[in-house]
């Protein structure tokens, strides 16, 4: 299925669907338990990851925190 | 009104159909608190100060340190061991005398934050650990105080205008601190000294355009940047109803100081 993840695309063979959890781990994804996640526009809490369905065509963005400032 | 020489000063604002004489005047009666007089709150100091925001709180408990100046714009050599606030506010005033500048030499908790924000139109996220990011945010949306988050953390920077229950807050994005030390903050992952430059400079721009009432405040939207990839995105975030500080339901009804998330070198400040 083909994605766009932060405003790229990117695609993930011989899947047609991933749960969010999932995804994480396809992508090595860093910092994967602090990341937010925000799927075709909208946060998902991280209670749901693991049944938040990704499929073809979605949008993702991965935001990180930024503690710096000094 | 104007003074001949504030005329003179401020003539390339004058003369913006956005700014005009009643938006000077504008940002002369305008007040801005920031919190953090270090990488961030180095650069919006001085534009702050030289764009005549008539009266510009300034808050931090540290002193300046020969690791802070090659970022730390505001701070000079000589400034060594000098509180950060004095250092800060003696170049506010030496570029523009109309500017009245207050200094917080202390740090900000749950006990004093909502007092030193009251005063205040617009505030600006220095700061550089998370317990201090998710109070400002909550001080704020309680205090209905729109702000401005800045992150930066090597050659990335993020930042977000929040307006309270209006727009995304900190916590619709991040709704509890990472726990602590899990993320690097500070001086353990290094930071490239013309990033909080950048960062800190949108910040400022945010509040004159707050103050102007003018243009798109980045609200609703986090602005990402990339100094290796040279690269801005923007990024729509929706408010978030499970938000526990904005959302239908808030959990967090009672200012709170998140100890969990300090970390080893905040205590070391």
């Amino acid at each position: 299925m083909q994605l766009t993840v932060n405003g790229r695309p990117a695609g993930i063979e011989d899947k047609d669907s991933l749960s969010v959890t999932a995804l994480l781990d396809e992508l090595k994804v860093k910092d994967a338990l602090y990341v937010t996640v925000e799927l075709n526009g909208e946060i998902i809490d991280r209670p749901v990851f693991d049944n938040t369905v990704v499929k073809d065509g979605d949008s993702l963005e991965f935001l990180y925190f930024m503690g710096g400032g000094r | 009104m104007l003074t001949e020489e504030q005329i003179q000063r401020y003539s390339r604002h004058i003369i913006l159909k956005e700014v005009g004489g009643k938006g000077q005047q504008k940002l002369l009666d305008g007040k801005v608190l920031i919190i953090g007089a270090g990488g961030l709150g180095a650069p919006i100091a001085l534009y702050l100060a030289a764009a005549g925001v008539g009266t510009i709180g300034i808050a931090d408990a540290d002193e300046v340190d020969i690791t802070n100046l090659q970022r730390q714009v505001i701070h000079f050599t000589a400034d060594v061991g000098k509180p950060k606030v004095e250092s800060a506010a003696e170049k506010m005033r030496a570029i523009n005398p109309d500017v009245t500048v207050r200094t917080y030499k202390e740090w900000v908790s749950a006990a004093n934050i909502a007092g030193i924000i009251a005063d205040y139109d617009f505030i600006i996220d220095g700061t550089d650990n998370f317990a201090a990011k998710f109070l400002i945010n909550d001080a704020c949306v309680q205090g209905n105080k729109p702000y401005s988050h800045g992150g930066i953390l090597q050659f990335v920077g993020q930042t977000i205008t929040v307006l309270p229950g209006q727009s995304t807050c900190y916590r619709c994005i991040f709704p509890e601190p990472p726990p602590k030390d899990a993320i690097p903050t500070c001086s353990q992952a290094g930071v490239i000294g013309v990033l909080p430059g950048v960062i800190g400079s949108i910040q400022a721009t945010e509040a004159i355009k707050f103050l102007l009432g003018k243009g798109e405040l980045l609200a609703g939207r986090i602005l990402m940047y990339d100094a290796l990839g040279m690269e801005f995105r923007n990024v729509a975030i929706k408010r978030n109803p499970n938000c526990p500080i904005c959302g239908d339901n808030p959990t967090i009804t009672v200012l709170r100081d998140e100890l969990d998330a300090l970390t080893v070198c905040d205590l070391e400040h």
